[in-house]
């Protein structure tokens, strides 16, 4: 999964000769002492950087906690020496929302879907552009690699006209349609490059044994890509779940997803704090959880899935 | 699966050796294999693709042929120029400063036992959706200083340097000494000299706005010499206070910044204490006239307009960089981990300062991870879209646009020219061509 990390070069410019003669002890201490300082120093920058970091969140978490009057007189921030303001009314609120719970169901069946089908398309194709002959496949991988590059903005119109004439506009089906096809180049890519690191005995050893390609690819691919399949089903889950562009094309207004159905609220920011905040906060809470989890695969296909 | 082998109703033809036939199965199978992502890549990118670039040929309604136009419309309409200004400021500023920062951070966190949970802590936002940043950074930008954490702290620096003890609702009476210039400062009506006692009556500060260690108004007896008094707030609560004469309950009003002036220029300044009290001291004999500046009067500071049309673009960039800078450090901290160690501490005993490490070693090893930074966020920062749509509030929206985003106002958002749409969509998958190329190179150099 090194697909982002550069092996560094090898060849480091010579350091200079090593040193002829030992320090002066008063110069050690006086390095030392420089050196408790400035660690003290960049010990606080860091602590700063982290404060910034958490802040906003923290803004957001508070802000979903306090009534809408309370958000509207005050800062999030007098409700650290007020705790009185906080309570959960507007997280149950949220949960008697039919709107929201069937936007968060929406995104459900968009992330979990297209998911396990770029994972399994990608994985079948993967494994034939490594292993299996067929005319022109070294060409046909090359412009799948070539497709990488298509944001995603150059398909919605025509997509859109397709789907309108296939019945699938405004349909969660049609989302994830587009979601998975979009996915599949990254995915192909990155299992494909995976799987031809297998080493050729094993699957030679694997078919003098008379497995068929179907048995090889489930018994013997598939269990030893399992890294690459996890890190690439993470980052394609994060990448549905956050998305709101192709879903704000796409999905109605029975179909759109918790992104799309908190967008149309932003309109009113100021006023409905009360449905934003906590609405926001239920929509980051699942990758955060998937984040904490799966913490190297998360980084890993995070890194691996940046290169887009 | 493996049923698909065998074609249905067509039997193998006569005479084909069974090695051929194996062949011909082996090739049925890969094609199996494959069929399904290349349908949907088919159909549903490359299609688009050679779709829209043809369309972008096309005029609004799709009906004519208009060759370049829309191309040369993209460089005409005022809108989409902002949008290619805005999306050129995004793809120069946003990744050379999170590969700074990042490469910053990289260094500095391998000094710290915590660096992990550093690392953990910034990388967390990558897992947020735009949407989500996007709802947490407009709250932080919110203009007033009660309800945007930003500007509260702003305002929080400023006042602790600027002395913010002023009061935007005093007046004074009408006739009882005070004349109110045009800029909103006053002066005493009539002349004052030294040894003279001025009392100065304001009216209209609610109580809130007094100073909670206001004391009650007790004016100065100016010395031979000396010219001193008080400025203190003309009113009774309760009632029963007479204008214009300094009553028991009645406090003064501190901080107020007081000028002596002679024949129009201010020769001495004081600012009045708890209890309102001032004094000039040593000045000459003459006559002289009392000032409070306006800045006495003026609003207090309200912060920045973050989401004004100024500084939308940067207050974006700022909540990109709450993003993705733990991206950056973390791949950069990996290619940090790979570098050989020994060179770094023979420079260090050789007696290099930490900066000259890190500026002559450092920095010129780290220089292709820099750049497989650098190039993959150039890729990312192009397609930004969700955040400018939901941090910019609407009326200062197309003063953030941006390519991503005028594509979408254009071609769906009301504009419904699809002809202009597809093109500035193609001049999207134009531009990141480029750095797209360079990192499958990269992948396939780092491949074999």
């Amino acid at each position: 999964m090194s697909a982002t990390v550069t092996a560094p070069p090898s060849k480091a410019p010579a350091p200079a000769p090593a040193p002829t003669s030992r320090p002066v002890p008063g110069r050690a201490a006086g390095g030392r002492l420089r050196r408790w300082l400035g660690n003290g120093l960049v010990r606080a920058f860091l602590v700063v950087v982290g404060l910034v970091w958490v802040t906003p969140v923290a803004g957001l978490l508070l802000s979903s906690l306090r009534s809408a009057s309370d958000n509207a007189a005050s800062g999030w921030w007098t409700a650290l020496t007020a705790p009185g303001q906080l309570s959960l009314d507007n997280y149950t609120a949220l949960l008697g929302n039919a709107g929201i719970t069937r936007a968060f169901w929406n995104t459900v069946l968009i992330s979990v879907p297209t998911t396990a089908l770029v994972v399994v398309i990608a994985a079948l194709a993967g494994y034939a552009f490594a292993w299996l002959e067929f005319p022109g496949r070294d060409w046909i991988f090359l412009l799948v690699v070539a497709l990488l590059v298509v944001p995603v903005q150059v398909g919605l119109l025509p997509v859109a006209k397709l789907f309108g004439q296939l019945g699938l506009f405004g349909t969660i089906p049609g989302v994830v349609l587009f979601h998975v096809a979009y996915g599949l180049p990254f995915a192909i890519f990155l299992l494909r490059n995976y799987f031809a690191d297998i080493p050729r005995e094993m699957l030679e050893a694997a078919r003098m044994d008379g497995g068929g390609e179907w048995r090889i690819f489930t018994r013997l691919v598939l269990p030893v890509g399992r890294p690459a399949i996890a890190s690439l089903a993470i980052f394609q889950f994060l990448w549905v779940w956050n998305d709101m562009l192709v879903a704000l094309l796409f999905a109605d207004s029975s179909s759109q997803p918790l992104t799309v159905e908190l967008q149309s609220q932003v309109r009113l920011f100021g006023s409905n704090i009360d449905v934003l905040a906590p609405g926001a906060f239920l929509s980051l809470i699942v990758p955060v959880v998937v984040f904490f989890a799966f913490q190297r695969h998360f980084v890993q296909g995070v890194m691996a899935g940046s290169v887009k | 699966m493996t049923t698909l082998t065998t074609p249905v109703g067509a039997a193998p033809a006569r005479g084909a050796s069974p090695r051929r036939r194996a062949e011909r199965r082996r090739r049925i199978i890969a094609l199996a294999f494959v069929l399904p992502a290349l349908l949907l890549l088919g159909a549903l990118v490359v299609h688009p693709v050679l779709f829209s670039v043809g369309r972008s040929f096309f005029d609004a309604s799709g009906s004519r042929f208009v060759g370049g136009e829309n191309y040369a419309e993209m460089f005409r309409d005022p809108a989409t120029l902002t949008a290619i200004r805005n999306s050129a400021i995004w793809v120069v500023v946003a990744p050379t400063l999170l590969t700074g920062l990042g490469l910053i951070l990289a260094v500095l966190v391998e000094k710290v036992r915590w660096a992990t949970a550093f690392k953990l802590l910034l990388f967390m936002p990558m897992a947020v959706s735009f949407l989500a940043a996007g709802i947490i950074f407009r709250l932080a930008y919110e203009e007033d200083p009660d309800k945007g954490v930003l500007n509260a702290a702003v305002v929080g620096v400023h006042d602790a340097f600027k002395e913010s003890s002023s009061y935007p609702t005093a007046r004074a009476r009408e006739g009882q000494g005070l004349d109110r210039a045009p800029d909103g400062s006053y002066r005493t009506t009539g002349a004052v000299s030294p040894g003279d006692t001025v009392t100065l009556g304001f009216v209209g500060v609610p109580p809130a706005d007094v100073p909670a260690g206001a004391k009650p108004a007790a004016p100065v007896r100016a010395g031979a010499g000396e010219l001193g008094g008080a400025v203190y707030l003309d009113f009774t609560p309760g009632g029963g206070g007479r204008p214009g004469v300094v009553d028991a309950a009645e406090r003064g009003l501190p901080g107020m910044t007081v000028e002596a002036e002679r024949d129009g220029r201010a020769v001495a300044t004081a600012t009045t204490a708890a209890d309102g009290s001032f004094r000039f001291g040593e000045l000459a004999a003459g006559s002289y006239t009392v000032r409070l500046p306006a800045a006495n009067f003026a609003p207090p500071y309200e912060g920045v307009s973050w989401l004004g049309p100024a500084l939308v673009t940067p207050a974006i960039i700022g909540a990109y960089l709450w993003i993705w800078t733990g991206f950056a450090m973390v791949l950069i901290g990996a290619g940090l981990s790979s570098l050989p160690r020994d060179a770094l501490e023979a420079a260090r005993m050789d007696g290099a300062s930490e900066w000259q490490v890190f500026r002559r070693i450092t920095v010129p090893l780290l220089a292709p991870v820099l750049t497989v930074v650098f190039v993959t966020l150039v890729i990312n920062v192009m397609k930004v879209f969700d955040l400018i749509y939901i941090i910019a509030p609407g009326p200062v929206q197309e003063d953030a646009t941006v390519l991503a985003t005028q594509m979408w106002l254009v071609s769906f958002g009301g504009g419904n020219n699809q002809g202009l749409g597809s093109a500035l969509g193609v001049l999207l998958l134009l531009l990141v061509i480029p750095a797209m190329v360079f990192n499958v190179r990269r992948f396939r150099r780092s491949q074999s």
